[in-house]
């Protein structure tokens, strides 16, 4: 079966490969892109099928690689990589569906489907990775494809710098982290990412952690991405394209946080416990912070639809940054719950965002007025869906995240403070009251009012078939996800507490 | 008394013992030092016509005979790796020494295809100059030029060059290893003025080199003769032995080092001894800067370890402390320089120097991981350059190579294979994991980081970073910028081009995914003789 997980990651790699080959046309290398991402995704149903919850890492293989540098080719899979794997596989294949019909003007269609499979690999390896520089590598296989999706295929006059910015923010926070990983092999002589979190910090002095934990949460909050070091994330989901906004927010961000689970928290505790106050401070700022950008945003005429959607995201990893830093297993739950449910509502809101900047030429909000309800009722109604799923409404898949970080929060681990954190959880809530407001605002803004003409003077269609059969699983597993919250959490719940080394 | 103690003197002189030396020993450098000479006979004596077949297969017929020899002796070695000295201690024949002449002599294959090509030029002819001696715009270079005349001189001189490279990390004592820095550097010197085109800035790239390196040369010297005055004796082993116990500052010692370590830094190209590099590496004709900037390094890195490790390694507590800044200052202000730079050919420099600097890290390490995986650093940094500048030469205009990164923009749609393998190249030089770059880095990295200089192993990865901006810059450049309307084209080259493409492109690959084979041969060539 360990087969099957290499095949998973080497899926998109060998369809992105076969897309240089000579001859093929513009039709044909969309079908491959559909083809490679759909056969990744049955490989990771697979691996879920065959996946044993009472077991812990499942799937190994593990084979030296370069001894000399203490290279291994180590990958499996355990229940907080699963889930990732297969929200990846899934948004993979729904931009796939997407990218048959929507490729923006850049150019040749073979480079950005061949890009978007090197991604996946990248994205699929990285959760898979059991090797400290096998996890780099696959790290930095996403940075090169991101960057030429926005650079060439972004929306003129904003790449050019959204991805100067992002690639620049994001190489330095890897070599930052490659750093932190050099630094616990000199400590602890390997590489080893199941045997360091089995050691929990043995053999490494509270000085050592809490250096290595600093220059790999560093890294990895770039990517997460924790205010302050947020800044690159609006300007890049702004100027990709759609297919680029969702991946970037539905596998991209995830990486961040499944480093910090897996790697920060279980292998460096000392220095998880030194700096897990300070993360859970920026996590909360980064809530408020987030809210508070998307108002000010939903006033201003030149607010940007995307731009939106994109602080909100930074709102909601806030919340998956409040969990990991409770540092108990139900907070880091709900940090991995918040990340499947941030990434199957965000990317809709992507998803849906772009039609709607397809259908106006434009996702400013000025520009945009409102009565979507008169004009597209399905579009509206599919707006409103993804804006209250957003804010955290209860049985949808975006409550349950929020509740356990909070929850976490409440009574964090021993040797946090209580109180403070009691007092993250109080400015926490108010976070949530802001993004119930700015998402219903967004709602009024956008769908409510008279119908009026259409800004662009075309008359405008509603929901497609097409558009229906990319949009669909994202809205049935929102709902799966909120209403039986146990199909996520009975995979995470045994895998976290293995992995903070509790019963 | 005395005076039959001097007669006694004079006639121990007198009786003068012929040196021995085991030339089998030294076969890999005699091997090319006589290609050198037989290629001068060819000069002189066979018509013109038929010099450059001559020429050429002589020159590849000895390298790969020389590699023979180095692969012979390096069977030959004690099981414990541990080579020997031979010609009276002056040379030599260890692991280091055989790990870094193989490469040379790869290096020097691959050099010698890249000079050799003939299809590049629209009018016929190869990179150099028709009559080196006729003045730049003169009716005499016209005339030359319409004759259709080639010259078959860079071979022999190529040639004296390598034999210099070849002796350089070899030699075990000052003076020989001063020797070898001539032999290296003169022919360099005039080969860098001997452009086709541009020759005005191929004579003043010459001219800067050869003043610039006359003058560490003379640093080198003297830092010799001051070593010669602390130690009484050139030999590194003796100046070991004399400088282990050195508790007090010694001036002679310290002044020694330092200049010695200027003349070698002066050869890597690191920081503040850089200057020459970019423009000497821009006006040089191409394939002989592909040729100096790999070679050239290798042989140097290669005299500077031993020096280092053999001559100096009870000072460590003083040069350590400088070498780290030098190699901190060299990473840093050539990633830094390099972003600002609008020519392919300067940019290749500047990363060059950047690259000096992390070979430093590995080489400060002081251990014989660092040795190992300074020599791998050297054998994937060599092909990787030597690979890009052969590309270079392949991107034309009217005016010859288009060098101005601007020309490059949209190359990647006319031309996806070159763009593509530029584009690799450029991967390898920013240490993208799964090419011979990351292998390189990260082995250098982790020796440093054992070694204790952690201060260097945080700035050589940030500046990695940096620097992998600048080179995804050019890869988007090439592949996603429109191309302009009289943009370069690019011309197909004949067998021995691509060939040394190929094998820049094999290396890289292969190093990158398979690092290990060559890692265990560094790992045993990195034991110096004593």
């Amino acid at each position: 079966m360990s087969v099957v997980l290499i095949l998973v990651v080497a899926a998109p790699l060998l369809g992105a490969a076969m897309l240089l080959l000579p001859g093929i046309a513009d039709r044909a290398a969309r079908l491959v892109g559909v083809g490679a991402s759909a056969a990744t995704l049955i490989g990771a149903v697979v691996l879920a099928c065959g996946f044993d919850r009472g077991r812990g890492m499942q799937f190994e293989t593990d084979v030296s690689w370069a001894p000399s540098l203490g290279l291994r080719f180590h990958l499996g899979i355990d229940g907080i990589s699963l889930p990732l794997l297969l929200l990846s596989a899934l948004l993979t294949l729904l931009v796939a569906v997407h990218s048959l019909w929507n490729i923006p003007p850049g150019g040749d269609s073979r480079a950005f489907v061949a890009l978007f499979l090197l991604l996946e690999t990248g994205t699929l390896g990285t959760f898979a990775a059991l090797d400290l520089i096998l996890f780099f590598l696959f790290f930095e296989v996403v940075l090169v494809p991101m960057y030429f999706l926005i650079n060439r295929w972004g929306s003129p006059g904003e790449r050019g710098p959204a991805s100067y910015k992002f690639i620049l923010y994001t190489l330095l926070g890897s070599a930052v982290m490659l750093l932190g990983f050099l630094l616990i092999q000199a400590e602890t002589g390997t590489f080893d990412m199941v045997e360091l979190a089995d050691r929990h910090g043995a053999g490494m002095s509270h000085g050592v952690q809490v250096l290595a934990f600093l220059a790999i949460g560093l890294g990895l909050a770039v990517k997460v991405p924790m205010w302050p070091l947020h800044t690159w994330l609006p300007d890049a989901h702004t100027a990709a394209p759609t297919a680029g906004s969702v991946l970037l927010a539905g596998v991209l961000l995830k990486m961040g946080t499944y480093g910090l689970i897996r790697i920060a928290v279980p292998m460096l505790p000392e220095g998880a416990e030194t700096f897990a106050p300070y993360l859970a401070a920026f996590g909360v700022v980064g809530i408020v912070y987030g809210s508070l950008v998307c108002l000010a945003l939903l006033r201003d005429p030149d607010g940007d639809l995307k731009r939106i959607i994109a602080y909100s995201s930074v709102g909601h990893m806030g919340f998956a940054l409040l969990g990991i830093a409770t540092l108990t297993p139900q907070g880091i739950n709900g940090a991995l719950f918040v990340n499947i449910g941030h990434g199957l509502i965000t990317g809709l809101l992507f998803f849906l965002a772009g039609a709607v900047k397809d259908r106006h030429d434009t996702a400013l909000l000025g520009r945009l007025g409102g009565g979507m309800y008169g004009r597209t009722p399905r579009l509206g109604a599919l707006v409103a869906f993804g804006a209250v799923a957003g804010l955290g409404l209860p049985g949808l898949a975006g409550f349950w995240g929020e509740l356990l970080a909070m929850y976490g929060a409440y009574e964090p681990a021993a040797g946090l403070s209580t109180a403070g954190y009691r007092t993250f959880l109080a400015l926490a809530g108010l976070g949530t009251v802001l993004t119930a407001a700015y998402m219903l605002g967004l709602v009024r803004r956008l769908c409510m009012g008279p119908a009026g003409e259409a800004p662009t003077g075309r008359p405008e269609v509603d929901v497609t078939g097409r558009e229906v059969v990319v949009w669909t699983p994202l809205v049935a597993l929102t709902l799966l996800a909120g209403l039986w919250p146990a199909t996520v959490l009975a995979i995470t719940d045994p895998a976290v507490r293995a992995l903070m080394g509790g019963s | 008394m005395s005076m039959s103690t001097a007669a006694t003197a004079t006639l121990a002189v007198t009786k003068v013992d012929a040196p021995t030396i085991e030339y089998g020993k030294l076969s890999p450098i005699l091997i090319i030092a006589g290609v050198a000479v037989v290629g001068v006979l060819i000069e002189a004596f066979l018509p013109r016509p038929a010099r450059y077949r001559a020429q050429l297969t002589v020159a590849l017929v000895g390298m790969i005979a020389a590699f023979g020899a180095v692969v012979w002796l390096a069977r030959d070695l004690p099981d414990d790796h541990r080579g020997s000295v031979t010609a009276m201690g002056a040379v030599a024949v260890d692991g280091p020494s055989l790990f870094l002449q193989g490469t040379l002599l790869l290096i020097g294959i691959a050099s010698v295809l890249l000079i050799g090509e003939r299809r590049l030029e629209p009018a016929g002819g190869d990179a150099f100059a028709p009559q080196a001696a006729a003045a730049p715009g003169s009716q005499q270079e016209k005339d030359a030029a319409a004759a259709g005349w080639t010259q078959t001189e860079v071979y022999p001189l190529t040639m004296f060059s390598l034999v210099g490279m070849l002796l350089f990390p070899a030699a075990n004592d000052l003076l020989m290893m001063f020797v070898a820095l001539e032999i290296l550097s003169l022919p360099l010197y005039l080969l860098c003025g001997l452009a086709r085109r541009h020759r005005l800035l191929s004579q003043e790239a010459a001219l800067k080199y050869f003043l610039l390196g006359a003058f560490s040369s003379a640093f080198f010297l003297f830092g010799v003769a001051m070593l010669y005055g602390y130690s009484g004796s050139v030999s590194l082993d003796k100046i070991g032995v004399a400088s282990a116990g050195a508790m007090d500052n010694d001036a002679l010692l310290l002044i020694g080092l330092a200049m010695v370590a200027v003349g070698l830094l002066f050869k890597v190209g690191a920081v503040p001894f850089h200057s020459w590099t970019p423009d000497v590496y821009q006006g040089a004709p191409t394939p002989i800067t592909g040729f100096m900037a790999a070679a050239t390094k290798v042989a140097a890195f290669g005299a500077m370890m031993r020096f280092f490790y053999v001559a100096l390694p009870g000072m460590r507590w003083d040069w350590r402390p400088v070498m780290i800044g030098v190699a901190i200052v060299t990473m840093v202000a050539g990633a830094i320089i390099a972003i600002t730079q609008t020519d392919v050919k300067r940019l290749l420099a500047y990363s060059s120097i950047a690259h000096a600097g992390f070979i430093l890290t590995g080489m400060i390490a002081m251990s014989d991981a660092g040795v190992s995986s300074t020599m791998f650093y050297l054998v994937a940094y060599g092909f990787v350059t030597l690979g890009a500048f052969a590309v270079v030469t392949l991107v034309r205009d009217a005016r010859g190579e288009a060098t101005h990164l601007s020309h490059w923009a949209g190359l990647g749609r006319r031309s996806p294979l070159v763009a593509g393998v530029f584009a690799l190249f450029l991967l390898a030089f920013a240490g993208i994991p799964l090419t011979s770059g990351f292998s390189g880095k990260f082995a250098v990295f982790q020796a440093a980081a054992r070694g204790g200089a952690g201060s260097l192993v945080v700035v050589g990865v940030l500046c990695s970073a940096v620097a992998a901006f600048f080179y995804v810059r050019v890869i988007v450049l090439m592949f996603f910028s429109e191309p302009k309307v009289d943009g370069p084209t690019v011309v197909v080259p004949s067998v021995m081009t691509t060939a040394a493409i190929a094998l820049g492109v094999a290396v890289t690959v292969v190093l990158g995914i398979l690092p290990q084979p060559v890692l265990d041969l560094a790992d045993k060539a990195a034991l110096f003789v004593h």
